[in-house]
């Protein structure tokens, strides 16, 4: 496995009447080929921003890219031109988005939106593009697709229209698929059944995956990595079977003992107190430390940001005392 | 990018009372555009209606052949038009009048369209069919002849009305004849004008009357009345504001077109409107007769729009930090 | 404690009428909190609007302590919407954005007491505030200066304020972020406790509805097909769409070392 997609200390702030919000300060993280490798955080952590970046979507001003690299296959993108950049866009990666509503054209019909990137990327048209956008919708588990390629957007039900959305974004075969909350809007059945069609697709044309989403459960079964961002930083990173099985830092540990799936029933559901920090006047040292419970709030850093340090191969957590160690209540539990 | 709010509770000291009103106006105060638009439309106001009442102002009306069309000068500060008349008595003079119309006829106007597209928009089903019918008809019906034909049949109701109030407070009947006698036109254009209003909030209310604060406001049995008087039609104000400002200079333009056909302001009385039309017909031989009316109208439309945007965000409690 | 008997409720969609609610029948008792799971269009929304006498139903009938509420004249209906109050999914939607927490809360208040006026309602309204976890000096500011999460808190208070016998909340946390859902979820469970609230609780996530509900009912296609206690449902589903419901739920692993 070579790496895809590496983000270096990727920095992006936002230049508002409120003074400078950093969005995203100092994020570094890899995706491998052919990985499906997910973001989790909350919103504001960062996560969106970091993906919509790759792609040239950060509106400019008032964001600012800061510093750090992307590099994909070699390229920066965060270096490229609207003309260069539009060369990667939907054909070497593409984006998936929450709501598929609003990202389809209720006005066109779902073969026209499926044959448009073959005409602007490949230069196919006419009936060898239909047959390619047929295949696509049969791929993403659309029965009679043949029929249905001829229909508009709003006589798909919400399950079916992230599959045509899926459908559209992998029909140039993409080396990076970037899926950004593609499940929150759906019920759970349907969730099933959309994470199932990304992963096989995944697995079949060996495309790569960053998948964004706030939900640990998800993560947990579609990710072969895991990068927790919190207040726009990494807070800890490493494959999804180490980060399970031994959670390090405070607001991973957090997140994961916040689901009311992991408590008895009347047992007080554990939840990180207070709320994230205004992006704007983030404190100096950790940024975790007021919401830190799990660990011991005492020994966090006060006087610089804590660097994130590899403690084991691959896993890489923020080396800040406080936020590593246990709390001695919750070592006991 | 969700920015997160953060209130450090515990070292503020408890807050005021607050109300959107007394609220829009700190913002306000705040906005330079808008207060200037706003200083800029007090000047023109008090202009209008404190300086005619010097004696040093030349009368609007007379007239003095041998001085017509003169420049600017110590006794005509603006000069003086093709019948030798005071020009910038005659534009504050005329001031009060278009100031009084576009107020007048546009509060009307908003008094039908906002109640008409608000009820039409909440009530929906047949109330709704109903009132935009009618909406739909009186758009189709030619708006100048029912104006002249409505303000036509007031005419004597006017007269009536004139002579009540001359005898009720005693006032020279002259001073308030020019007003008095556009209580038609008012009533008229006001009545006829809230047609694209009503529809704007109409569109408005229905979208707001679909949010759950209004659903979580019907739960708590609260009157329809209070429901679309409190909770929507507060969340429409943006776009009534912006229509009342621009209705209140088109007014003020069609009081010109009526005066001219005979309906509105009659001479020696003028208007800004009247002035500029005036102007532009003799704009080769004086210029002067449609630059200097022209700056207070455009001075008083642009102060308008200014304070107009500055109203619209000042009432949305999300425009500004407070 | 509140009844429902054979509603039904249908929508017409061009030319056919649709089911949206397929005669249900459920009961809640006071003091409890019933789950009401399923998938988005199965008839939970129309059937909580039908409780919240919003929307009436074609037939069947809603009684609350023994009183048919299908039976009474509109004018009644308004009076007995204070006894059921809800809160909405998204907790920025369902604040009145022109009006400070104090009015909005006030006015909740005072629909229950119309006595209520100057200092005492200012009491009560700081009252409710600290109820829900919020500081009672922050209620003359506006929803847009509060975060998802405080928002959502306002929302509880609002529903409380005045005093209902049901509490309906539809989906209140699935907007939140997760580490604020656990507080929200928190602060119900306590308010229930304390003030013996009865709630129905509506929810698509399974793990939220098993950890907080006593009782479950799962809905499919405008129909109930299973309930029963809470437990018993999850761990022993017998109908198949149930088991097809909590097979799709994502999982957490358990952590092998301490968290």
């Amino acid at each position: 496995m070579s790496t895809l997609l590496d983000i270096q200390d990727l920095k992006i702030h936002f230049h508002t009447r409120d003074g400078v919000v950093k969005a995203v300060d100092g994020v570094s993280l890899k995706v491998e080929q052919g990985e499906i490798a997910g973001i989790v955080g909350e919103s504001g952590s960062g996560k969106s921003v970091t993906a919509y970046s790759l792609l040239g979507l950060i509106p400019m001003p008032p964001g600012k890219i800061e510093g750090g690299r992307a590099l994909f296959q070699g390229t920066d993108l965060l270096r490229l031109s609207e003309r260069e950049i539009n060369q990667f866009r939907g054909r070497k990666i593409s984006m998936i988005f929450q709501d598929p509503m609003t990202s389809l054209n209720p006005y066109l019909r779902v073969s026209t939106q499926l044959t448009e990137p073959l005409a602007i990327h490949e230069r196919l048209h006419g009936k060898p593009a239909l047959h390619r956008a047929i295949e696509a919708l049969e791929q993403v588990g659309i029965e009679n697709a043949e029929k249905r390629i001829h229909s508009y957007p709003h006589e798909f039900s919400g399950g079916m229209r992230q599959r045509v959305m899926i459908a559209m974004a992998l029909i140039t075969k993409p080396d990076l698929l970037i899926a950004d909350e593609p499940t929150t809007a759906l019920d759970v059945t349907v969730q099933k059944q959309v994470l199932d069609v990304i992963r096989n697709l995944q697995k079949e044309t060996g495309t790569a995956v960053i998948f964004i989403t706030h939900d640990l459960a998800v993560v947990h079964e579609m990710c072969d990595s895991v990068n927790v961002l919190y207040a726009g930083r990494l807070i800890e990173s490493a494959p999804t079977a180490e980060l399970f099985h031994k959670p390090l830092h405070a607001y991973t540990r957090g997140l994961y003992k916040s689901n009311p799936g992991t408590h008895r029933k009347g047992e007080d559901l554990y939840s990180i107190p207070g709320l994230p920090p205004d992006l704007s006047r983030l404190p100096a040292g950790c940024s975790f430390r007021a919401r830190n419970t799990l660990g011991d709030a005492s020994l966090c850093l006060t006087d610089r940001q804590p660097e994130l340090i590899e403690i084991q191969a691959g896993h890489f957590v923020q080396n800040c005392p406080g936020c590593l160690a246990r709390h001695e209540a919750a070592v006991v539990s | 990018m969700e920015n997160s709010t953060t209130i450090q509770a515990a070292n503020e000291p408890a807050e005021a009372g607050r109300s959107l009103w007394g609220d829009a106006w700190i913002r306000l105060r705040h906005n330079r555009a808008a207060m200037g638009g706003c200083a800029i439309l007090a000047i023109i106001v008090l202009l209008c209606f404190i300086i005619p009442f010097f004696p040093f102002l030349p009368d609007p009306a007379a007239q003095s052949l041998p001085n017509k069309n003169a420049g600017p000068s110590m006794s005509h500060w603006m000069g003086t038009d093709h019948l030798g008349r005071d020009l910038f008595s005659r534009i504050l003079h005329g001031g009060r009048i278009s100031i009084l119309v576009g107020l007048i006829t546009t509060l009307v106007s908003l008094t039908i369209g906002v109640s008409v597209g608000a009820i039409a928009g909440y009530a929906g089903g047949r109330v709704d069919a109903l009132l935009m019918r009618t909406v739909d008809v009186l758009y189709s019906l030619p708006f100048l002849v029912i104006v002249i034909l409505f303000s036509a049949l007031a005419k004597g109701y006017t007269n009536d009305f004139t002579e009540w109030v001359v005898s009720l407070t005693g006032i020279n009947q002259d001073a308030i004849a020019p007003f008095t006698s556009l209580i038609p036109l008012f009533i008229a254009i006001g009545a006829l004008s809230w047609l694209n209003i009503s529809r704007i909030v109409r569109a408005s209310v229905q979208d707001i009357a679909s949010r759950e604060f209004v659903e979580a406001a019907r739960s708590l049995g609260l009157s329809h009345g209070r429901i679309l008087f409190r909770h929507i039609v507060p969340n429409a104000i943006g776009p009534i504001v912006v229509y009342a400002t621009l209705t209140i200079p088109s007014v003020m333009l069609f009081e010109a077109t009526l005066s001219f056909l005979g309906m509105g302001v009659q001479p020696p009385y003028s208007s800004w409107g009247i002035l500029i039309k005036d102007g532009a017909d003799r704009m080769l031989s004086n210029s002067a007769l449609l630059v200097f009316p022209s700056i207070f109208f455009i001075l008083t439309l642009l102060s308008l729009n200014f304070l107009g945007d500055g109203l619209r965000d000042a009432l949305d409690p999300k425009s500004a930090k407070s | 404690m509140l009844e429902l008997k054979n509603i039904r409720k249908t929508f017409r969609k061009g030319k056919e009428s649709v089911y949206a609610v397929n005669d249900v029948s459920l009961n809640i008792q006071a003091g409890e909190i019933l789950g009401l799971v399923g998938e988005s269009g199965c008839g939970k929304s129309t059937l909580s609007r039908i409780i919240m006498q919003l929307l009436l139903p074609d037939s069947g009938s809603v009684h609350l302590n023994g009183t048919n509420l299908s039976a009474l004249p509109l004018s009644a209906i308004r009076h007995h919407r204070l006894d059921f109050q809800m809160v909405f999914q998204d907790p920025y939607a369902s604040l009145n954005p022109r009006l400070t927490i104090f009015s909005t809360l006030g006015e909740a208040l005072q629909q229950r007491h119309p006595q209520l006026k100057g200092d005492e309602l200012r009491q009560r309204v700081g009252t409710l505030l600290e109820m829900v976890g919020l500081s009672s000096r922050l209620m003359q500011r506006y929803p847009h200066e509060f975060s998802g999460g405080q928002r959502q808190r306002i929302a509880i208070a609002r529903a409380l304020a005045p005093e209902p016998r049901i509490i309906i909340a539809d989906e209140p946390v699935s907007a939140l972020d997760v580490s604020i859902q656990s507080q929200i979820l928190n602060l119900l469970r306590h308010l229930q406790k304390d003030l013996g609230l009865t709630m129905l609780f509506i929810s698509h996530d399974l793990s939220v509805v098993r950890y907080l509900a006593d009782r479950i009912v799962v809905m499919y296609r405008g129909k109930i097909v299973e309930s029963g206690d809470a437990e018993e449902v999850f761990d022993h589903p017998k109908e198949a769409y149930t088991r097809q419901l909590l097979a799709a739920v994502p999982k957490l692993p358990s952590v092998v070392g301490p968290v």
